[in-house]
């Protein structure tokens, strides 16, 4: 599996998504965003961080560099693509995932553990957990409140395109356990074709004991074997 | 040509939840000011630009508004020609 990771001015996950892939004996590249070439590459990823400086809104000027007319042919063609934190405010700006990544409702910025529920098991980013299993991965943002317009969301729930949903340890969906005022606890969502999802927990955080998790592993390994012929 | 000068207002979309506009509103009631109802926080953009008529101006600003400078999930905007100067470049 060749994956792209995608690097803008203020990227700081790049490393640990390059990390992450080469733990499940994926290749990984970085690609600069002024760069071109995504030919070749079997999935794209785009990592968390501030892309410039987070100025206009998050993702807004990193959705307008050379390397995205690329991902959203890569995406239009069914390529597997994956957002995660600034990378999902990117692809949401991009417009290849709906609605749009609003400040915390705390005004402050979350860095800690949360669980998510994975609430599909059949796509190509989740395939090897189960569905309504719990995970715990870390979060750190201060835009991840999803929030889009009515018409949108009720389309999201009845297309079963919420992968994940922030919830509390027995897999509730409390309000207590949504660390940003996403509308229906929304942690993470796939488009249409179902090959691209954003996300703003950060599964490259949840790799190893080490960090306190291996929750994330599920994610790469899905995609892995997605990617390799049966 | 002229170079006109512009004011963009982007601000939240009516219904939309505005933690910021909601902290400040909140700030204003505790220092007394009982009769404030609602706050909304947008931002202003000032921007000169070239231009051989207001209208050209305007529907400029129009297009970076719809391409770049307001998100038209979560915001609306408004742009004001505020003054022009004649002849500036050319």
């Amino acid at each position: 599996m060749k994956v792209a990771v995608i690097t803008f001015p203020g990227s700081n996950c790049d490393y640990d998504l390059y990390k992450a892939i080469q733990m499940v004996d994926g290749e990984a590249s970085f690609v600069w965003h002024r760069d071109r070439g995504l030919r070749g590459y079997d999935a794209v990823m785009l990592p968390g961080g501030f892309s410039y400086g987070d100025y206009l809104r998050p993702g807004a000027i990193a959705r307008m560099s050379p390397v995205m007319e690329e991902v959203m042919d890569f995406a239009a063609k069914g390529g597997p693509v994956l957002g995660i934190c600034n990378g999902f405010q990117i692809l949401c700006e991009a417009g290849l995932l709906p609605g749009a990544l609003m400040p915390n409702r705390s005004l402050k910025f979350q860095s800690k553990d949360v669980f998510v529920r994975v609430e599909r098991a059949d796509t190509l980013f989740t395939a090897d957990y189960d569905a309504g299993a719990v995970l715990r991965i870390p979060i750190a943002h201060h835009d991840g409140n999803f929030e889009a317009d009515q018409e949108t969301l009720r389309r999201l729930e009845d297309d079963g395109r919420v992968v994940f949903r922030y919830v509390d340890r027995s897999g509730e969906p409390t309000d207590e356990s949504n660390p940003n005022g996403s509308w229906h606890n929304i942690a993470g969502i796939v488009n249409d074709g179902g090959n691209v999802l954003g996300m703003m927990p950060h599964p490259e955080r949840a790799m190893e004991p080490i960090l306190g998790s291996t929750d994330g592993r599920g994610l790469f390994t899905s995609i892995l074997r997605s990617l390799t012929p049966a | 040509m002229s170079q006109y000068h512009l004011e963009i207002r982007v601000k939240p979309r009516p219904g939309l939840l505005d933690p910021q506009g909601k902290a400040i509103h909140h700030a204003l009631n505790s220092l007394g000011w009982d009769g404030v109802h609602d706050v909304r926080v947008g931002k202003a953009m000032y921007i000169d630009l070239d231009a051989a008529s207001e209208d050209e101006a305007r529907n400029t600003a129009e297009a970076m508004c719809r391409k770049l400078l307001a998100n038209p999930v979560t915001e609306d905007f408004e742009v004001t020609v505020v003054g022009v100067a004649e002849g500036a470049t050319s």
